[in-house]
């Protein structure tokens, strides 16, 4: 399609202009964790780095980073094991019902995070409190795992279906069972699928605070908790501001790590 | 004559196959039996969506036929349809679910308006090497998190922000906390969605067919209506799946930018812990509007292009 100069120079600007709001708020949240102002006037009144001092100091915001970091390395175990199950099941085999295995994993994903979250606080409060468990890390992992396990499947799924089984024909024919050629051949091949779903499981399950809020009781606070309860406090504005900040720039680190596995051959 | 069988006999004797350990009988008997393989393998992943998923959505949709003790707030296990007709009776029900669903499409159309010209530039018009670039500049935000971003607007909307220093060489004055900030939030956390799949479809558009609409001389005009926006509209309907249902469960940003405005999740959130049934009925009304979206899209061949 033959486009105008103005046209194409206005598309350029179109996008230009989206990316800048894009980053803008980002950008003014890393500038901001260096205002000296405690209520974010505009403009900056001066540079410190003091609330960057003061959120290291702040125990319980290493308690929720370390709570974040269990629930999320809990739930990406679970989702990577039964993502993978099934995935093999619904690409190796063919059977009545495969159409809405898809569907049921999905289904986590699709509703509302509020529907999830709270179905799951009514099943908990009416299936494991009699039984003595409590709302805690366990509930969290629970929940987290049950969205995490769709990425998982999606991941490993696209790639067993990409990779011939000649490969795990051999393999049998050479007389290695099953458990081997799935040791040395299969899990070599989508391993790179593994490690992309398990990131993405991960960072689903760091950034999640819909289901968290429902399935967490009193005295588990993960990262996103923290961050929301400090908001509504009026002098916790800048410590919540240096966190923002440093999940800002460690952002561009899933996504470097997503390029380089994706870029990798296949083996 | 020799039988070469014979002769090769002595060297297949039983110690050179592998021991029947109880790791290869397994291993043997998984081989032979497909089924009891697919069994396997789809035990524990069903186990655990059915009973720990499905099991929840259960218990929730029964208790939405429940209802409380009005002194101890306690659920009584009485079957009735009381949540329901008051959540169609009452007229503040209907006022929080239809500015729910005008905020959602608001969103929605926004973002399309937003996301159209980007992908079609990412997509079309910039060079290959920086389109990558620019995919990954629409995709590095999308993992800075949801809070950072809504909180990253309370910010800027928040008294004597940035957005009223932008605003005030022109007389005018941050939007403040309302249905308007609400909107500009969602728009903003959600955009990305809207332009992935947008990048895509127009990538995907063949030379071809816009070559042949210029031979029989079509402007680019014409050619962006009635060749492009027809050919990318899956994927349009696809992005919007993402905007509009996101939007219509949201209830975090909203308590952050939208001062007090409620939507149906503050409607649903409010009511957890002290009236379930009454949550768990109007829970029910974005589910379906969801489900009614996807069912009224699924001819579309948009979820597809999911």
């Amino acid at each position: 399609m033959q486009l105008s100069r103005t046209a194409r120079i206005l598309l350029r600007l179109a996008t230009a202009l989206g990316l800048a709001v894009i980053y803008a708020p980002l950008l003014l949240v890393l500038v901001n964790s260096f205002n000296a102002s405690r209520s974010f006037a505009w403009p900056p009144s001066g540079f410190s780095t003091r609330w960057w001092a003061a959120a290291w100091q702040e125990t319980g915001l290493r308690a929720a980073l370390a709570t974040s970091l269990k629930a999320g390395l809990g739930a990406t175990a679970v989702a990577l094991v039964l993502g993978t199950m099934a995935a093999f099941a619904a690409t190796r085999y063919r059977f009545y019902g495969r159409q809405s295995v898809s569907f049921l994993l999905i289904l986590p994903i699709a509703l509302p995070g509020i529907v999830t979250g709270i179905a799951l606080n009514a099943a908990f409060r009416t299936v494991l409190t009699p039984l003595g468990v409590g709302f805690g890390l366990f509930t969290v992992v629970v929940g987290h795992a049950t969205f995490c396990i769709v990425v998982v499947f999606n991941n490993v799924a696209a790639r067993l279906r990409r990779i011939a089984p000649s490969a795990e024909e051999a393999s049998a024919d050479l007389g290695a069972h099953t458990f081997q050629t799935f040791w040395y051949v299969t899990l070599p091949a989508v391993r790179s699928a593994l490690l992309a779903g398990a990131l993405l499981a991960f960072a689903l399950s760091f950034d999640e605070i819909v289901v968290t809020t429902f399935t967490a009781g009193p005295g588990t606070q993960t990262l996103p908790l923290w961050i929301f309860d400090n908001l509504a406090r009026p002098n916790q504005g800048p410590v919540v501001d240096v966190v923002a900040a440093v999940l800002i720039v460690l952002a561009v680190l899933p996504v470097y790590l997503a390029q380089r596995l994706s870029g990798e051959p296949l083996r | 004559m020799t039988a070469p069988a014979a002769t090769r006999a002595p060297d297949r004797t039983p110690d050179r196959l592998p021991a029947r350990t109880p790791v290869r009988r397994l291993a043997g008997a998984l081989h032979r039996r497909p089924g009891l393989r697919l069994a396997a393998l789809l035990a524990a992943p069903m186990t655990w969506l059915v009973l720990a998923y499905l099991g929840s959505l259960t218990v929730l949709l029964l208790s939405a036929f429940w209802t409380t003790n009005e002194f101890t707030s306690n659920i009584e296990y009485r079957w009735t349809a009381d949540n329901f007709r008051s959540l169609l009776t009452d007229p503040q029900y209907r006022t929080v679910a239809l500015r729910t669903l005008g905020i959602a499409a608001s969103v929605t159309v926004i973002d399309a308006v937003i996301a159209l010209p980007m992908a079609f530039y990412i997509g079309r018009v910039a060079r290959p090497g920086s389109r990558r670039l620019l995919l990954v500049a629409v995709l590095t935000p999308l993992w800075a998190g949801y809070l950072v971003k809504a909180y990253a607007w309370w910010v800027m909307l928040s008294h004597g922000g940035v957005l009223d220093w932008v605003t005030a060489p022109f007389g005018g004055h941050s939007p403040g906390f309302g249905v308007p900030a609400v909107v500009m939030v969602l728009g903003y956390l959600w955009l990305p969605y809207m332009v992935l799949p947008l990048c895509t479809a127009f990538e995907q558009l063949p030379d071809s067919l816009l070559a042949a609409a210029a031979d029989l001389g079509a402007g680019p005009w014409r050619t962006l209506r009635t060749v492009v926006l027809p050919m990318v509209r899956p994927a349009l309907i696809a992005g919007s799946i993402f905007t509009f249902s996101l939007s219509l469960g949201d209830y975090l940003a909203v308590q952050i930018v939208g001062g007090t405005t409620s939507m149906l999740g503050n409607v649903i959130a409010s009511n957890v812990t002290l009236n379930l049934p009454l949550a768990a009925a109007v829970s029910c009304v974005p589910v379906l509007l969801i489900i009614g979206y996807l069912l009224a899209v699924r001819r579309t061949g948009a979820l597809d292009s999911l």
